[in-house]
């Protein structure tokens, strides 16, 4: 699937990056999340004045997913977690654990819900 | 953690909109959500690509796949539905497990006019068991092949639903989401019986 040089240079998947240097050079966050958990704001400053850590606190005044939290501050999803924990560490956010897990896939009455509001639409 | 926010939260649900390029998942993505669609990227990196010789020479260096989302909320009954289009090159988003956890179902969406482009996405749901539909993008150019024929050539299940869609037009775009959660349903349904 993969080992040719071709695999790296076409236009789709944009250019070789450098590993993000953000939050110092770390590429992995510390605390658990994944795309559609929530990301809200406590109230508490953070004491950093780091202009993203400023967005976040802004955006997510009102729950907000990861990815969208992402797509705002225009962040790859990673280089956003790490970024997240670190707010979290400080107290400034916290994270709510999604409630999208693979047992809705069987869930009836999640999917006739889903199915109803999809017909009001 | 002590929060009580399980009362508050709308559950979180997600379906995938995949196929090759240029079929259709941005505009479908576009069609059904009620928010202006995002765009984000995600790391791919050399290391979860098992790409070992290269990761000698680009030491650590990753590559990114952009990908789009929009969303559809359901007040009733405390639900947010999230549509993610795969980015269009899908042997980076394949390597991209956390995309595809916990998604309810998929939706494939073809073009008659290149249907083998369709071939890896209706694998790895296949492989994954997560249920799909394939959706045909109706193209002004292209053959109007019966769903039957597109079934045959894509070799699916006979369970598998096959519908017609224009992606541009929001009403044939959610119908094709009704269409899948139907199936889902009746699926669910067989599941526990
Ligand atoms: N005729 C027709 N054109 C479409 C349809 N869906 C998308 N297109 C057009 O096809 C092109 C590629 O669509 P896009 O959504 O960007 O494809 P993606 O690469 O899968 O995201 C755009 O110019 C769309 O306007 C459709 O159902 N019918
Ligand atoms: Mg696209």
């Amino acid at each position: 699937m993969a080992g040719d040089d071709e695999v790296w240079l076409d236009d789709e998947a944009g250019p070789l990056i450098r590993p993000y240097t953000v939050n110092s050079g770390r590429t992995r966050p510390t605390v658990e999340m994944d795309l559609l958990s929530l990301v809200v704001t406590t109230g508490k400053p953070s004491p950093d004045v780091d202009p993203e850590h400023v967005k976040v606190i802004g955006l997510c005044q009102t729950p907000l997913s990861v990815v969208e939290v992402a797509a705002h501050l225009r962040l790859p999803v990673m280089v956003t977690k790490v970024l997240l924990s670190d707010l979290v560490d400080c107290g400034a956010i916290v994270i709510w654990a999604s409630s999208t897990s693979s047992s809705h896939v069987t869930d009836r009455v999640l999917l006739e819900k889903l199915l109803d509001g999809l017909q009001r639409i | 953690m002590v929060y009580n926010e399980s009362e508050m939260l709308a559950i979180q649900v997600k379906i995938l909109i995949a196929g090759g390029f240029g079929v259709g998942k941005t505009t479908f993505v576009g069609s059904t959500s009620e928010i202006e669609p995002l765009n984000t990227e995600e790391l791919i990196t050399a290391a979860s690509m098992g790409i070992d010789n290269l990761s000698r020479t680009v030491d650590k260096s990753t590559t990114t796949v952009a990908f789009d989302f929009g969303r559809l909320t359901i007040p009733q009954h405390n639900i947010v539905l999230y549509l993610f289009g795969t980015p269009g090159q899908e042997r980076f988003w394949f390597m991209w497990d956390e995309l595809s956890a916990g998604a309810l179902g998929a939706i494939v969406l073809a073009d008659t006019r290149r249907l083998q482009e369709s071939f890896a996405a209706i694998d790895f749901f296949e492989n994954r068991g997560i249920r799909f539909l394939v959706a045909v993008n109706v193209f002004d150019d292209a053959f109007p092949y019966e769903p039957d024929e597109v079934r045959a050539a894509l070799e699916l299940d006979s369970q598998v639903p096959i519908v017609l869609c224009d992606a541009r037009d929001r009403r044939s775009a959610m119908s094709v989401l009704r269409t899948l959660i139907q199936y889902l349903l009746a699926a669910a349904s067989a599941y526990s019986a």
